[in-house]
């Protein structure tokens, strides 16, 4: 089962370090996980997104909120949830349509130079992966994911 | 505010902790550290002969006294010899404060001469760790490390130094009082959980008092014997809850689990209500998880949230601690003895149909017996250590322990080699008592260098090793699941246990019948000295009952393999 969890932190040296042992001393993998510090404040923002059964998930949440530096554990309930990609393309390809896909996805063009073309989009999920499928027939020779971006509602 | 040097700051937050004696091992990066010790008249230093039983004595002390045990390594392998320590002492929720020096800061993450990353490997082992960053933070840590293994579930804090910092001139301010944004230990139960619990216990027709070491962690025993005395339902304990009610309370069916007693794992396999205090349901004691109190429901009071449904699920959840969730529970709770009384009868029977014994002979030594007759002649002011295997297992069903504390074991980790060491904190602890350490002829090796420390400051442990030549319990194994085959746990070439101890100071003793052993003990009583008597028991004694690893609870192996 997928689940996505939101986790803030004291912002201090190993506190990542903590967090990630917990899945792996479980052997479970993190999907994705994005870290930053929330402004104005001494804490971090971290969102993961992994896989596993609905037990051992529920005592790594409890064991999230045993860590010490851990000041809030956000699991339950709705998330706004975004995930960014960056696609390098060569500019030799038939970039014909490429305007079309990019604003299906409200994607930009994130640069650009002689050789290359940098294309963005920041959307669900689900939409990203539909861009990545959608991306395909330009040939990129670099894609870039971003791992989820979670807020709660 | 007086400005200091960081090795400086260590000391007067050790003496405004209460610190009395810290157990450690000297090294580079812990020079200033050890400076800074020779100087000060705050706390007795114990030098260990390895870093592992610097942190063993440091958890028999805490275990022993209630306090918190601290210890010093230095870097590198100071440190890697200490995780073992941290670890035993992180699965049973002892408290303590492991110091360790670490290279300068301009060194670290440079590969440097007795580098480790030591927060890096102790943070799975530990209740939390700190590398400190600069003299500034090194106040605040420290009062936090004291506090955060004290308090909640109690556990190993590891603070890693640099050298620089302990030479760093800082302003010492100690904090009086603790502020965490993010450790907030609950201490007070949900009221209305607890009124639904205590409703569960009137009405339950089987109910069982379950008793795990938060009870002894917490100082809840005596609230505890209040309440098995007034309600009268009948407990079992875990290793690490013995002592909790005397050995011959009424209301004690003796130790549970693998090792448990018949009636003891029957209750747990019939009861309609187990109430487990302090226990987190390890699998030792449940066995197969699916057949483990399968007509029970459950009332989980423990300080952990995480503790409670990670293994069997609560059906009345209590977090909180147990002083506090006991004195509402006893004023709440009625329980009608007429309700329990077929209960009570039916683990009666259980207990009299297959009693804790052993078969004794006059013409070898049973180690039962040895257990038994120790506890004859040293009388019950006595703390008992205990090293890993058979004969703690053996000391766990026939020692009589009459009170919280007295059995000083490591349950979780199951460390060899913790006996001694755990002796001598233990001892430190409470000098007055007789401190007996059973061991066997495999684990004492593994820290027997410590016999030089028990002797060099006067510290009087007793081991008594239970000599079967074996590394007995898992020569059991190999009996019972791999048809005799003694793959590396014949130890027939032994060492002369006598010459070591007399070698490093002590005095030894070879018993070999009932007499040699009573005479032997008595003396090294007497002598107060560091001592070991070798005690040469039955091979072939097994633990019994057993319950095969995975195996139901109720599934007992009674008798030995012929």
């Amino acid at each position: 089962m997928r689940r996505v969890i939101s986790v803030i932190v004291l912002n201090e040296h190993g506190v990542l370090s903590r967090i990630s042992g917990l899945f792996a001393g479980r052997g479970y993998n993190i999907d994705t996980l994005t870290v930053a510090p929330i402004p104005e404040t001494n804490l971090s923002r971290l969102s993961i997104v992994t896989v596993g059964d609905e037990k051992v998930l529920e005592q790594i949440v409890k064991q999230l909120h045993k860590l010490i530096p851990t000041y809030k554990v956000i699991e339950t309930g709705e998330f706004v949830e975004k995930e960014m990609a960056l696609v390098k393309i060569p500019l030799s390809e038939n970039l014909g349509g490429l305007d079309a896909i990019l604003k299906a996805y409200n994607g930009i063009v994130a640069n650009t130079n002689e050789n290359f073309i940098v294309v963005m989009v920041a959307d669900d999920t689900i939409r990203v992966k539909n861009f990545l499928k959608a991306i395909k027939k330009y040939n990129p020779i670099d894609i870039v994911c971003g791992g989820s971006v979670l807020m709660d509602m | 505010m007086k400005a200091i040097s960081g090795s400086q700051m260590i000391s007067e937050a050790l003496h405004k902790e209460g610190v009395e004696i810290v157990f450690g091992y000297p090294g580079g990066a812990a020079l200033n550290i050890y400076d800074e010790t020779y100087k000060q008249k705050y706390f007795k230093h114990i030098l260990v002969r390895h870093e592992q039983a610097a942190v063993h004595a440091a958890d028999g002390y805490a275990r022993a006294s209630g306090k918190v045990g601290v210890a010093f390594v230095t870097s590198g392998p100071g440190f890697t010899n200490a995780v073992t320590g941290l670890a035993t002492a992180y699965s049973d929720s002892i408290p303590i404060v492991l110091i360790s020096g670490q290279v300068a800061s301009s060194l670290i993450g440079t590969d440097a001469f007795q580098e480790i990353d030591a927060v890096g490997i102790s943070r799975p082992c530990v209740k939390h760790n700190y590398l400190v960053n600069s003299i500034e933070e090194l106040p605040r840590i420290l009062k936090e490390a004291f506090y955060i293994a004290r308090s909640g579930r109690p556990g190993p804090v590891h603070v890693d130094i640099p050298k620089d910092i302990t030479a760093a001139i800082g302003d010492f301010d100690y904090p009086q009082e603790i502020k965490m944004l993010t450790y907030k230990p609950t201490y007070k139960g949900n009221a209305k959980q607890i009124k639904k619990a205590a409703e569960a216990i009137s009405v339950a027709k089987r109910p069982l008092l379950y008793l795990g070491g938060g009870v002894i962690a917490s100082n809840a025993s005596e609230l505890v014997r209040k309440f098995a005395k007034k309600t009268g339902i009948p407990a079992i304990e875990t290793l690490m809850g013995l002592g909790v009610l005397a050995h011959d309370d009424e209301n004690l069916l003796a130790m549970a689990g693998m090792h448990g007693s018949y009636a003891a794992n029957m209750a747990l396999s019939e009861t309609d209500l187990l109430i487990a205090l302090g226990a987190r349901f390890d699998d030792r004691i449940t066995g197969k998880l699916s057949e483990f109190a399968r007509y029970a429901k459950i009332i989980h009071v423990d300080i952990d949230p995480s503790s409670i449904s990670k293994i069997v699920n609560a059906h009345f959840p209590i977090v909180g601690d147990l002083n506090f969730v006991l004195e509402e529970l006893i004023e709440k709770v009625e329980v009608n003895p007429e309700n329990i009384k077929d209960w009570k009868d039916i683990l009666s029977r259980y207990d009299k149909l297959n009693p804790l014994a052993y078969s004794d002979s006059d013409e070898i030594l049973k180690p039962q017996w040895v257990i038994e007759e120790t506890a004859k002649i040293a009388g019950d002011d006595t703390i008992i250590s205990t090293d890993v295997g058979q004969h703690q297992m053996w000391a766990a069903q026939f020692y009589p322990f009459s009170r919280p504390r007295q059995l000083i074991t490591s349950g979780g980790l199951g460390t060899m080699g913790y006996g001694l060491p755990a002796a001598i904190g233990s001892k430190c602890a409470d000098p007055k008592k007789t401190v007996i350490n059973f061991t066997g002829d495999g684990s004492i090796l593994m820290n027997i260098q410590e016999l030089m420390t028990a002797a060099e400051n006067d510290i009087a442990v007793i081991n008594i090793i239970l000599n079967n030549n074996f590394l007995g319990m898992v020569r059991q194994w190999q009996t019972f699941f791999y048809e005799k085959r003694y793959s590396s746990t014949d130890l027939s070439v032994q060492p002369d246990f006598v010459k070591i101890v007399e070698g490093f100071g002590g005095v030894g003793f070879v018993c070999k019948t009932k007499d040699e052993f009573r005479k032997a003990l008595k003396e090294a009583i007497k002598l107060g000295k560091v001592a070991m008597l070798d005690v040469r028991v039955d091979r072939f004694e097994d633990v019994l009952p057993m319950v095969p690893a995975g195996a139901a609870i109720y599934n007992m192996i009674l008798k030995s393999k012929e």
